[in-house]
């Protein structure tokens, strides 16, 4: 008989004072939040406030220097690789391959994922649900800067994760692309996958269910963006508790 | 060990190969430009020195001496001069190489039974060439010796009493280019095969797609094999260009069984490939790994045997060149292409280099880190 054990399973990532330090400096410093399935979970914070760092401890990409955090059941200081096989991750960066088309891209992810025999199916889900139909030929380093994300957001995807991670998504791209990739974002959410988004964009704040704050490392906020904005008092948007916690840091 | 994903692996580096079709041609062009400079330009069978002549004897004794020299092949009759000072003139202009001098009394003193003096003077700058022009003068000198001696003696119907005939095997016309080329084949294949694996990982981490790449279940070895499999294919036609073209221009026979041949290179290949990679996990950026790169190129030249014999290194640096692949390889390609040794001789080279391709794939894969750390 344990009670705890239902309540832990529903929690799709959990950090525990989570610690990420290089050399002198503290990246991420005691951080502790859960995300539930199914959850558009936004990470905020200005730049250098941890959230890459955060992100890719979570994917296994980094040791936590402290703490401990469960990914999809595992954790990731303990079992990195197991957490990489189910989870989905973007990073900050474009990390495909330039010099390989768009359907090169995905069936390499997708035999990456083992998909065997099922990637024909996943490689024509992909481009439909991701709006890249028409581009299976094109070289991946000549797409659009919207066109490229939603192609890294395919790929990330291709073996189905019950959990995406995906790190400044929208940075640098217009604003019918950012649109369009929200809406993709809560297509995903609704079929009940876990999206876990980092951005500074404020006006982006609205559309999480829930969001961690970040500043130097800190976790200074957690809930929904109207409890955020009661934590700092009600008065204000988002945009000035941001410009606010930036002011305070600098 | 999942075929899927290693075949993926494999295919992606492919595709990337074709996508880049200058370095493709850069890497097959390279080692036949490389083949036809070292081999019509280092040539250590150099010989016809142009050579000029100050002869104050004007006697048939020293034209006969001139022609004994020429007929070496070593020296090559250019012009006669009139002083001293005009031999070392054309010597030191560099329309000589080699000047022959003859006192004035040179004719004179052997019909008297003194000794008779010729000075043979060697522009000695390139060591290889003049040496054996010494060698050939000194021959000669020797030789006009014996006869002279013979005749005075009345010995020469008894032969001389020792006569040494010195017979090179392998390669009986001591043609260079013949020996160079299997050398050739085994330091074009080390040199950019290197270079090449230990640049491949560490673009991956500039450009970005790394951190893409190791947050896939790829494990670490898969991405590894998948690095070097499409240039095992890249090695081995570069070898066969490079031994065809010395086939064809050099005459470079292929004594033993190619199969051998074939066999013995895809060791030496993926040892090569194996060191690239570990190479590559030494550092962060293309110009890190580059300068690493280059500090096993030049011993690989150097005291693999490939320039110097390593009979005559010393001992430091014979021990270091035990720890070169392209060392054994080097005595198994020579073997085979200009001996026709075979395995039978050649399996502990052979045994070598597959124990630098298994320990330099597994030091490769240890450093190797599925992490950003
Ligand atoms: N590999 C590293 N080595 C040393 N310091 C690092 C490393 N990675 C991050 N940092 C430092 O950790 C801090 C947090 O960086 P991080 O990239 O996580 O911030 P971020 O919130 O993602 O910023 P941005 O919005 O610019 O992407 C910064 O001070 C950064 O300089
Ligand atoms: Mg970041």
């Amino acid at each position: 008989m344990s009670a705890a054990a239902p309540i832990a399973a529903r929690e799709v990532v959990e950090l525990r004072e989570l610690v990420k330090r290089f050399g002198s400096v503290t990246a991420v410093d005691h951080v502790s939040f859960s995300i539930h399935p199914g959850e558009i979970f936004g990470i905020l914070g200005p730049n250098g406030s941890g959230k890459t760092t955060t992100i890719r401890m979570l994917c296994g990409l980094l040791r936590p220097s402290h703490g401990t955090a469960l990914v999809a059941g595992a954790d990731v200081a303990v079992e990195p690789e197991r957490v990489k096989s189910r989870i989905g991750y973007m990073s900050q960066a474009f990390g495909l391959y330039r010099d390989l088309t768009v359907d090169e891209n995905l069936a390499f992810y997708g035999g990456v994922y083992n998909l065997g025999p099922a990637l024909a199916e996943r490689l024509a889900w992909a481009k439909r649900v991701m709006r890249l139909d028409e581009l299976g030929g094109r070289l991946s380093g000549v797409l659009s800067g919207g066109q490229k994300q939603r192609l890294a957001l395919a790929c990330a995807m291709m073996h189905a994760p019950e959990v995406v991670f995906l790190d400044e998504p929208t940075a640098g791209v217009d604003p019918a692309a950012r649109r369009l990739f929200w809406t993709i974002i809560r297509e995903r959410a609704a079929e009940g996958v876990t999206m876990i988004v980092t951005t500074h964009y404020m006006d982006e704040a609205e559309r999480f269910d829930r969001l961690a704050f970040l500043s130097r490392g800190k976790l200074v906020a957690l809930g929904s963006p109207t409890e955020v904005k009661q934590q700092f008092g009600s008065e204000g948007s988002l945009e000035d508790i941001f410009v606010a916690l930036q002011e305070r840091d600098a | 060990m999942n075929a899927e994903r290693l075949r993926s692996m494999v295919k992606k580096e492919f595709v990337q190969m074709r996508r880049d079709p200058a370095t493709l041609r850069l890497m097959l062009a390279v080692p036949v430009m490389q083949l036809l400079i070292f081999g019509f330009a280092i040539r250590t069978d150099v010989r016809h020195l142009p050579t000029v002549v100050f002869d104050q004897s004007r006697s048939q004794q020293s034209r006969a001496f001139v022609q004994s020299l020429t007929a070496t092949d070593n020296f090559v009759l250019k012009r006669q001069v009139h002083s001293y000072a005009e031999a070392l003139q054309a010597v030191d202009g560099g329309q000589a190489r080699a000047a022959v001098v003859f006192p004035p009394d040179f004719a004179r003193e052997l019909k008297r039974g003194h000794t008779a003096r010729v000075q043979v003077l060697v522009d000695a700058s390139d060591p290889t060439a003049s040496q054996s022009a010494i060698g050939a003068a000194q021959l000669v000198g020797q030789r006009t010796n014996v006869r002279l001696v013979a005749e005075r003696t009345g010995a020469l119907s008894q032969g001389l009493p020792v006569d040494v005939r010195v017979r090179p095997l392998y390669n009986p016309a001591l043609k260079s280019a013949v020996f160079i080329v299997p050398g050739i084949i085994g330091m074009i294949l080390s040199n950019i095969l290197i270079v090449i694996t230990a640049l491949s990982i560490v673009r991956e981490r500039e450009t970005g797609t790394l951190e893409q790449l190791i947050v896939t279940p790829l494990a670490r070895w898969e991405i590894m094999l998948g690095k070097i499999v499409p240039y095992v294919l890249v090695g081995y036609i570069q070898m066969t260009t490079v031994l065809l073209v010395g086939h064809l221009v050099f005459h470079v026979p292929v004594r033993g069984p190619l199969l051998a041949l074939y066999g013995a290179t895809f060791l030496f290949i993926v040892a090569n490939l194996g060191l690239g990679l570990f190479i590559s996990t030494l550092g962060r950026n293309q110009a890190q790994v580059t300068q690493t790169a280059f500090l096993f190129l030049l011993p690989n030249v150097l005291l693999s045997g490939f320039m110097f014999p390593r009979e005559a290194m010393p001992a430091a640096a014979r021990l270091f060149g035990l720890a070169l692949p392209l060392t054994y390889y080097l005595q198994l390609i020579r073997g085979i292409v200009l001996k026709g040794n075979g395995l039978t001789e050649l399996w502990p080279q052979a045994l070598a280099l597959a124990g630098f391709a298994v320990a330099f794939f597994a030091f490769a894969t240890q450093r190797f880190s599925k992490t950003l750390e």
